[in-house]
C-alpha cells in the first residue's frame, strides 16, 4: 500500500484532532460527574465535607432512571419491592381527589390511566433516605449498627446488623428496606463508595434533567448551596424533627 | 397482583413487606403475662394478701416458664440470631430496644431468686429425705446449704420481700419498657403516645392474672382438688380492679387522638373502622373487656352459687387473655397496616409455615405450658391450693347444717 507524504499528513492531523477533541469530551462528560475535587493526596478526610442533596419537582420528569440506575449500581435485587431511591406521581383531579403511585418504584416509569382531561394537576416527587441530622433510625438502633458519618452520611454496619428491623419500623419516610440476602437493614449511602471518590451518586449522574443535585455544603460555591441560598426550599415531615438533609423545591403541601 | 389487593392507598415502595410479624405480637403478649403473673404473687409477697397465698408461689412458677421463652421470638425474628448477643455487650443507649438484655436477665434473676427463697425449705426437705439422683438434684437445688431453722426461714422471707419489692417495679419496667419500644417511634402515629408503657403495663397485669385463674383452675380440676373459692374471687377482684385502669387508658388514647384530631386521624380512623375494626372494638374490648367487665362485677354482687361464680370467672379469664392478645395484635399488626405516608393502608397476611409463621407462634406459645409442667414437678407449689381447702371446706359444711 503507497501512501503519499500529503496523505499521510493528513491522516496523522485528523487523528491528532480526533484524539484531542475526543480527550476533550470525554472529560467534560467525567467532570460533570464529580461531587468535589478530591484531595490533593488522594486520601478522602470526612472532616472536610458536610454533603447534601436538592431535588427540584418541578424539573422531575418521572423517568424512573434515577430508581434504576441505583438498583445497578448498588446492587439491589430487581426482582424485590425494596428500593433506595424511587419516584412518586402526585396527580390532583379535578374533583379534589389527590392520587399517589409509585408503580414499582417508577423504574418501569408511569403509564397514564387517568385520561390528562380529568387532572387539575400532577407532578412527580423523587424520594431517598433524607440523611437527618437528627436521624431516628440511628436513635433506635439497640446495637449502634447504623451510625452517622462526620460527612453526613447515614450508612449501615451489614456486618454488625443484627436484623431487628427497629430501624425500618423508626424511620418516617420508608427509606429503609430488610436485605433478605444479607439479613440485614439496608438504605441508601448517597452511594457513598462513589462520593468519598469525588463522583456523583448514581441517581444524580443518571438523571437527565438536573432534577436531583448532590454537593458539599460545606463548599460555598456547590451546586448545593448555590440553590439553597437563592431558593425557596422545604424538607419531609419537618414537625418530626428529623431535619433532613434532602431539600425540596417546589414541595406540594400533599407530599409527606 | 396479589399484593396490590392488599393495598389501598399509597404506601411507600418499601412498606409492602410488613416488618414485624405474628412473632413480635407474642414477644409483647408472653412478657405481659410475666408481669401480670409476678405482680399477681406479689400482692401475696408485698402486700400481704393472704387470700392470694394458696398461687403466690404458683404464679412464681408460672412467671418463670414464660419468661424463660420471652426471648424466642424476638431470637427467632432477627435476620441475624447469632448476633443477637450484641444487645448485651454492645447496647446502644439512645434505643428503646437496647435495655433489653439487661432489663430481661436483672429480672430474671430476680425470680429465679424470689422462687428459691419461697421453695428453699421444701428444697431442703426433699433432699434430706430423698436418695440418689434425685437428693443429689435437690441437694445441688439447695445449693448444699440445709439451714432451715426458724431463724433462717424467717430469715428467706424477709429477703423475699425485699426482692418481691424490687420485683414490683422491675417487672412494672420490663414491661413498660416493651411499650415504649413502640410508644418512642414518633414516625407511626399509631405507636407514637406516651401512654403506651402503662397501657401497655395495665393490659400486662390484667393478662397474668387472667392466666393465673385459668392455671389454677385447670390444675385444681386436673388434680381433682377443690378449688378455694376465696382465694378465686380476690384474684377476681383484683382482675377487675385492673380491668376499669385497662379499659380507662386504652379509650383515653382514642379520645384524645380523635378529639385532637391531628394530620394522621384520617388514616387512624381508616385503620379503626376498616383494618382493625373488628380485632379491635370486637375482641380486645368488647370481648377482653367489658364482657369480663360486667361478669366479674356480677360475681362480685351475687351471693353463693359457687360453681356459677367459677365458670363467669373461667370465661372472663378466657376472655381477658384473647381480648389482650388481641390489642397486642393491634398495636404490632395495626401499626403495621397504616402507611407512614399516611395516604395508604396494607394487610398482613399471616403465612403458617415459615420462620416467622404461625406454626412457631403456637409451638413458642405452647413451651411455657411444658416448661410449667416440669417445673411444678420439680417444685411442687400444690400444698399451698390444697392445705387450705378443708378449712373451707368444714366452713361450707357449717353452713350447710344450718
Amino acid at each position: 500500500m503507497n501512501i503519499s507524504r500529503r496523505e499521510f499528513t493528513k491522516i496523522g492531523c485528523r487523528v491528532i484532532i480526533g484524539a484531542a477533541a475526543g480527550t476533550a469530551i470525554v472529560e467534560s462528560i467525567v467532570s460533570n460527574g464529580i461531587a468535589a475535587e478530591p484531595s490533593s493526596t488522594g486520601d478522602y478526610d470526612w472532616n472536610e465535607h458536610y454533603w447534601g442533596y436538592v431535588i427540584d419537582t418541578r424539573k422531575c420528569i418521572g423517568c424512573g432512571r434515577c430508581a434504576n440506575a441505583c438498583k445497578l449500581e448498588n446492587d439491589v435485587p430487581f426482582d424485590e419491592p425494596v428500593y433506595r431511591t424511587w419516584v412518586e406521581r402526585y396527580r390532583v383531579l379535578k374533583e379534589g381527589e389527590v392520587k399517589i403511585d409509585s408503580p414499582n418504584g417508577s423504574i418501569d416509569g408511569f403509564t397514564d390511566d387517568i385520561p390528562a382531561e380529568e387532572l387539575k394537576k400532577a407532578f412527580y416527587v423523587p424520594k431517598i433516605c433524607n440523611h437527618c441530622e437528627n436521624p431516628p433510625c440511628v436513635q433506635v438502633c439497640p446495637v449502634g449498627a447504623t451510625y452517622a458519618t462526620n460527612d453526613g452520611v447515614v450508612l449501615v454496619d451489614y456486618d454488625y446488623c443484627i436484623g431487628c428491623r427497629y430501624c425500618i419500623q423508626g424511620c418516617p419516610y420508608g427509606a429503609r428496606y430488610f436485605n433478605s440476602k444479607k439479613g440485614t437493614a439496608d438504605k441508601c449511602t448517597w452511594c457513598y463508595h462513589r462520593i468519598t471518590k469525588g463522583l456523583l451518586p448514581a441517581c444524580v449522574q443518571a438523571c437527565p434533567v438536573g432534577a436531583r443535585v448532590f454537593g458539599d455544603m460545606k463548599d460555598p460555591d456547590s451546586d448545593v448551596n448555590k440553590i439553597l441560598d437563592k431558593e425557596r426550599i422545604n424538607v419531609l415531615k419537618p414537625d418530626l424533627g428529623t431535619k433532613p438533609k434532602v431539600y425540596y423545591v417546589g414541595l406540594d403541601r400533599e407530599v409527606k | 397482583m396479589m399484593v396490590e389487593n392488599l393495598i389501598w392507598g399509597y404506601v411507600y415502595p418499601n412498606e409492602v413487606e410488613i416488618q414485624w410479624s405474628v412473632l413480635i405480637v407474642l414477644y409483647p403478649y408472653i412478657t405481659g403475662l410475666v408481669a401480670g403473673a409476678f405482680i399477681a404473687s406479689s400482692l401475696y409477697h408485698v402486700f400481704g394478701k393472704k387470700e392470694i397465698k394458696p398461687v403466690a408461689r404458683f404464679a412464681l412458677l408460672t412467671a418463670l416458664s414464660f419468661l424463660l421463652v420471652a426471648t424466642m421470638p424476638l431470637l427467632t425474628h432477627l435476620g441475624h440470631p447469632e448476633r443477637g448477643i450484641e444487645i448485651m455487650f454492645t447496647p446502644h443507649l439512645t434505643s428503646a430496644m437496647s435495655g433489653f438484655g439487661y432489663i430481661y436477665s436483672f429480672y430474671l434473676i430476680v425470680v429465679v431468686l424470689e422462687i428459691w427463697l419461697s421453695f428453699r425449705e421444701d428444697i431442703v426437705k426433699t433432699a434430706l429425705g430423698s436418695q440418689g439422683w434425685k437428693k443429689l438434684l435437690y441437694s445441688g437445688l439447695a445449693l448444699f446449704s440445709y439451714d432451715v431453722s426458724e431463724k433462717a426461714l424467717h430469715e428467706d422471707e424477709k429477703l423475699a420481700k425485699k426482692l418481691a419489692i424490687i420485683g414490683i417495679p422491675s417487672a412494672a419496667f420490663l414491661h413498660g419498657y416493651v411499650g415504649f419500644i413502640f410508644g418512642g417511634i414518633k414516625a407511626n402515629p399509631w405507636w407514637s403516645t406516651p401512654l403506651m408503657p402503662l397501657i401497655f403495663l395495665m393490659s400486662a397485669i390484667v393478662s397474668g392474672i387472667a392466666l393465673l385463674i385459668l392455671l389454677y383452675i385447670a390444675s385444681m380440676k386436673l388434680r381433682k382438688h377443690a378449688i378455694d373459692h376465696k382465694c378465686l374471687h380476690s384474684l377476681a377482684h383484683y382482675l377487675w380492679i385492673f380491668l376499669i385502669l385497662d379499659v380507662t387508658l386504652e379509650l383515653l388514647e382514642i379520645v384524645s387522638m380523635k378529639y385532637a384530631s391531628l394530620e394522621d386521624i384520617e388514616i387512624i380512623n381508616r385503620l379503626l373502622s376498616e383494618k382493625i375494626a373488628f380485632t379491635f372494638y370486637g375482641v380486645q374490648l368488647t370481648l377482653g373487656i367489658f364482657i369480663p367487665f360486667i361478669l366479674l362485677l356480677l360475681v362480685g354482687i351475687m351471693k353463693n352459687r359457687e360453681t356459677l361464680k367459677m365458670i363467669m370467672i373461667s370465661v372472663s379469664s378466657i376472655f381477658v387473655v384473647i381480648g389482650v392478645f388481641a390489642m397486642r395484635w393491634n398495636v404490632v399488626i395495626g401499626g403495621q397496616e397504616i402507611s407512614k405516608s399516611l395516604s395508604g393502608t396494607l394487610t398482613y397476611v399471616p403465612v403458617f409455615f415459615s420462620q416467622e409463621g404461625v406454626l412457631p407462634a403456637i409451638i413458642i406459645l405452647v413451651i411455657p405450658f411444658v416448661i410449667l409442667v416440669v417445673v411444678t414437678r420439680i417444685l411442687p407449689p400444690w400444698k399451698d391450693m390444697e392445705e387450705e381447702v378443708p378449712e373451707s371446706k368444714t366452713k361450707s359444711t357449717i353452713k350447710h347444717l344450718y
